[in-house]
């Protein structure tokens, strides 16, 4: 391997994001959740003006359900198959072989 | 450059603000979060080579949906119709197929961390530094551009002064990528992809409704622009006159061709949300994921572009007060009700934000692995250049306030820069694709083919196309023309050069070059027994049919073909 390649492949070794770094699916979920709240609250209590300006569709509590939607799906799947650490395999700091991936 | 007209301030109302306001904490919390996984450079700038291929994926795709894309190509929309397809299905799709099955795997076995570094790899230091010093100066350029075309937008839109908007946003973006490197950049894409999709669907759907749906639509753009308004290839006959000022050749081959594989395949700014994916098979699906999304997402575009045409028939022209850029923001104003408002105001201020981070974090990236660690302080131990890489992301951003600031005052001197770097895209893929395919091509062919593919489309467009020697009707399609002359120059001169210099030796080009292999890399995975079709270990799941990165960019051709089919015939 040429000198770029070993170089990279020990910081990948040493490379800290895998482990640590926490999983955006939640924060789609938590984000979207409460914006799925509080924009079909604004659908529930819309104004006249506010249909006719969407031409009498109440597109606030379409989208704030649609959101909700989506930020339950996200928490859903974090539920169902939540992050997996990787395999202890990868994280032993390798000898000879070359990194996994 | 993105200039909205006045008048179009919009009613927005304590709950829009609560809206933008938990969206801004919630980038900041992502950039703080963020933080506790960087330890090595490799975090900072590529995430550690260790992110699933959904979010590189949707990253890839956000990192070019920033909002002078969305109000460009609504603007593109409302004045060529339905012609603007163009830029997703033949433009987009193909290329990122191409990427993700064909250089994918050069670009990611040869463990380059960037795009001027696989140059280093395969040519020379003169291409290498050429390369990387022009990348630097675009990529703070286009920053800058992005934050003065954000505070024109929100000086409209929310009333804030510009200077207020530009300092504010800039230094968000500081924040969040010098605290959290790439992985806080690339997240807060993700996040800011569905945001776009909340303020642009339900603006698509009340704007049809407006105008009578679809069929309301179509018959109203007949009555008032001509059938080939509604169709894709409508007008494009080589000699036909069309809006585009393009026929059918200059569009497959220049916009198709050339330009967007210049931009999607050598464009570090996206390619670098590949390279930090956690394998092959997820570097190579990140653009083949990103395909399926980007080719829906000219509708959300497309449509309001229509239907403000519909809405202001004499949009674009003196009379109406309106420029083609100002559809979306038009429709908001026309359409929204508080609440969705705030999500379509979050999400266009998203997106210029994240088209301004997705600059920064890969000039940070070129200027200290390219520049800084290669020609200025080689040697350092890893802790310098991760130190020295949130400097210089601080020191970026406040580079590109500074452009941004003399875009206020200069802003035709910046349209020209723009065009000028544009030249450069072209000869990047001449001299990848010639790299990668031709193993004869020599170490000095790199640079002279950058040199002469640039300088041959600058010689097009601002002499012959400007001055008028050959009648092209457009700059849209003296762009295209200029994008073919600079390609076929860049090849040409390419292969003279190879032929009167010498080779790089065989054994560098082990893995960088079709048809060789890189020793070390084709060995077993120890944790995983599969193997892909092209003998390379995969990880457990990865052998699913629904992650073959052969049918998923076949899939993504075919379908970008099918939606041709309603436009066409």
């Amino acid at each position: 391997m040429s000198d770029l390649q070993n170089e990279v492949a020990e910081l990948e070794r040493k490379s800290a994001t895998a482990t640590r770094l926490f999983d955006i699916r939640r924060i789609i979920g938590g984000l979207f959740g409460l914006y799925g709240v509080i924009v079909t609250i604004a659908g529930i209590t819309a104004s006249d003006a506010d249909l006719k300006k969407a031409e009498n569709i109440n597109i606030n509590l379409w989208t704030g359900i649609g959101m909700l939607a989506l930020g339950l799906f996200f928490l859903g799947w974090v539920w169902l198959r939540p992050a997996v650490p990787p395999a202890a395999a990868e994280l032993a700091p390798a000898g000879d072989e070359p990194p996994a991936h | 450059m993105t200039t909205l007209a006045e008048g179009l301030r919009l009613p927005t109302n304590g709950l829009d603000y609560t809206l933008l306001a938990l969206y801004f904490v919630v980038v900041l919390g992502i950039g703080f979060a963020a933080r506790r996984s960087v330890k090595t450079s490799l975090d900072f700038f590529l995430s550690g080579r260790s992110l699933p291929a959904w979010v590189t994926g949707l990253a890839f795709v956000a990192a070019n949906l920033g909002a002078t894309e969305i109000l460009g190509m609504a603007a593109t929309g409302a004045q060529y119709g339905v012609a603007v397809v163009h830029w997703y299905w033949i433009g987009a799709i193909p290329a990122m197929v191409f990427l993700g099955l064909v250089m994918m795997p050069f670009y990611y076995r040869s463990k380059v961390r960037s795009v001027p570094e696989f140059l280093l790899q395969r040519f020379d230091r003169s291409a290498h530094l050429l390369s990387s010093v022009l990348f630097a100066f675009a990529a703070i350029l286009i920053a800058g551009v992005n934050l003065y075309a954000l505070s024109i937008v929100v000086e409209a839109l929310l009333g804030w002064p510009q200077w207020v908007a530009i300092v504010v946003a800039g230094l968000f973006v500081l924040a969040y990528i010098t605290i959290g490197g790439l992985s806080s950049a690339i997240y807060n894409e993700v996040l800011q992809f569905f945001v776009i999709l909340a303020a642009l669907i339900p603006l698509c759907v009340i704007g049809l409704k407006r105008v009578g749906g679809w069929g309301g639509l179509s018959n109203s753009l007949e009555a008032s622009h001509g059938p080939n308004f509604l169709t894709a290839w409508g007008g494009t006959g080589i000699g036909d006159a069309n809006p585009l000022g393009a026929n059918w050749l200059t569009i497959i081959l220049g916009l198709g061709f050339v330009l967007s594989f210049g931009y999607w395949t050598t464009n570090f700014a996206e390619v670098q949300r590949a390279l930090s994916a956690k394998n092959l098979s997820a570097a190579q699906r990140t653009p083949l994921i990103g395909a399926f999304p980007k080719m829906f997402i000219v509708f959300l575009v497309m449509i309001p572009g229509l239907v403000a045409a519909v809405l202001v028939p004499k949009i674009g022209t003196a009379g109406s007060g309106l420029t083609y850029n100002d559809a979306i923001p038009y429709l908001m104003q026309e359409l929204l009700p508080n609440g969705v408002l705030g999500i379509a105001v979050t999400g266009l201020l998203a997106a210029f934000m994240a088209g301004m981070a997705a600059n920064v974090s890969s000039f940070n990236t070129v200027f200290t692995y390219d520049i800084w660690a290669r020609y200025v302080k080689p040697g350092r131990p890893d802790g310098y250049y991760l130190r020295f890489g949130r400097l210089i992301t601080a020191i970026g951003v406040l580079a590109s306030i500074g452009t941004a600031f003399i875009a206020s005052s200069f802003s035709n001197i910046m349209g020209y820069l723009q065009t000028l770097f544009s030249f450069f895209n072209v000869p990047m893929f001449v001299v990848f694709i010639i790299g990668m395919f031709w193993k004869r091509a020599s170490m000095k062919s790199g640079v002279w083919g950058l040199i002469a593919g640039t300088t041959a489309a600058m010689v097009n467009y601002f002499w012959i196309y400007k001055q008028g020697i050959i009648a092209i009707p457009t700059d849209q399609g003296a762009n295209f023309v200029s994008a073919i002359v600079g390609f076929v120059a860049g090849a040409v001169v390419m292969v003279v050069v190879t032929l009167f210099t010498a080779p790089k030796p065989a054994a560098e080009l082990a893995g960088l070059v079709y048809g060789t292999t890189a020793p070390g890399l084709e060995e077993p995975s120890p944790s995983s027994p599969l193997r892909s079709s092209g003998g390379d270990p995969i990880a457990e799941g990865d052998d699913a049919w629904y992650r073959r990165p052969a049918l998923l960019g076949w899939g993504a051709i075919v379908l970008a073909a099918a939606c041709y089919l309603p436009y066409s015939l």
